[in-house]
């Protein structure tokens, strides 16, 4: 009974629509999204709000860059709200800025170590006394290009 | 026993290449990172006899406490007079003994020019708010560039932004070089701990 219905239904529909370019199109873009952006590396574990600035420039190589994300834990209840440091996929203190430099200078080929860049992902509520710690300890370790990452818009308080 | 048909069934083709567009949209992110590009002084060498002391006219001292307020050159500044202050002592038109000297230098590209010998002097406390750091370093930044589209104009006929010829823009930032120190951390103002 049902078996014939769906027979009749099959039926009367003759026309097939072709989609047979409908996986060129999909690879197609695909390609446009594996080119135009960029492997997510890591998690925030903390709060990321960047502040604005008017005259920033771009980061053109992707591969040179390393990242220090400062700000409040997202945890608040289990961490605390003082900001924190983090370092790929933990929380890091300030000791340890120097072996990550170093584990992040390994990781890329010789001829472009002296071009690496570290940019600072710095929540906007932080106190500049966790930064200076920062800055101080990457002028050790001789990371002295640095990057204060921030979106593009008004300076606040202007 | 039935003929092998010549086409492949190429149906499910779309999904595999759904599922492969899925992927790639979630693991990635599309934004390019932007931000103040600066460049910090080498650690101090305790064997290196330290460098020769800046001559204090040439010195543009900016603090900002923990209170976040301003302090140019020994008075309570505002924020939105610091471009203005900033690029004044920079430029220094009238010549005037107390601001920076400056010097007559051959800069490829430009010829002779006469370049500042100004550097701005950023100090900031534990307690200041980053809200505030990025807001006084990119105002200390658009006094500079600001500068620098004035020089490229005059000599080039394009502002210092839209010059395409790196040879140029090298030449304007050395005739304009972007010279924001940011000092050694010292407690200014007692501070937060």
């Amino acid at each position: 009974m049902i078996k014939g219905r769906f027979k009749k239904e099959s039926e009367n529909k003759s026309q097939k629509i072709n989609t047979a370019s409908l996986p060129d199109i999909i690879f197609m873009l695909l390609f446009f999204f594996m080119v135009t952006t960029t492997m997510r590396e890591t998690t925030l574990f903390v709060q990321n709000k960047l502040p604005s600035a008017t005259e920033i420039q771009k980061l053109e190589r992707k591969s040179l860059v390393s990242f220090i994300y400062i700000g409040p834990p997202l945890q608040a209840n289990i961490f605390g709200t003082e900001p924190r440091i983090q370092l790929n996929d933990a929380f890091g203190t300030v000791n340890e800025i120097a072996s990550f430099v170093e584990a992040e200078r390994q990781a890329r080929p010789e001829a472009e170590r002296p071009l690496m860049i570290t940019s600072m992902k710095i929540d906007s509520e932080t106190k500049m006394g966790i930064v200076t710690d920062v800055k101080q300890e990457l002028r050790l370790v001789g990371a002295l290009n640095i990057n204060y990452s921030t979106t593009r818009g008004d300076v606040a308080g202007l | 026993m039935a003929r092998m048909s010549p086409e492949i069934n190429a149906g499910s083709m779309a999904d595999i290449a759904f599922l492969l567009l899925i992927f790639f949209l979630v693991t990635t992110t599309m934004d390019v990172d932007t931000g103040l590009r600066r460049l910090l002084p080498p650690p101090i060498n305790p064997n290196q006899p330290p460098p020769p002391p800046v001559r204090e006219r040439n010195v543009f001292v900016v603090l900002v406490d923990q209170n976040d307020r301003l302090l140019v050159e020994g008075e309570l500044g505002n924020i939105r007079e610091l471009r203005e202050k900033t690029k004044f002592f920079l430029l220094n038109p009238s010549n005037d003994p107390t601001m920076p000297e400056r010097v007559m230098r051959d800069v490829e590209n430009l010829g002779e020019v006469e370049v500042s010998r100004g550097i701005i002097s950023l100090q900031n406390d534990r307690g200041t708010s980053y809200d505030m750091y990025i807001a006084v370093q990119n105002e200390l930044a658009a006094a500079i560039n600001e500068i620098r589209n004035e020089l490229s104009q005059e000599k080039f006929g394009v502002r210092f932004d839209q010059l395409t010829d790196q040879d140029l823009v090298r030449a304007v930032r050395e005739a304009v070089p972007m010279a924001i120190s940011e000092a050694e951390p010292k407690d200014i103002g007692g501070g937060s701990r």
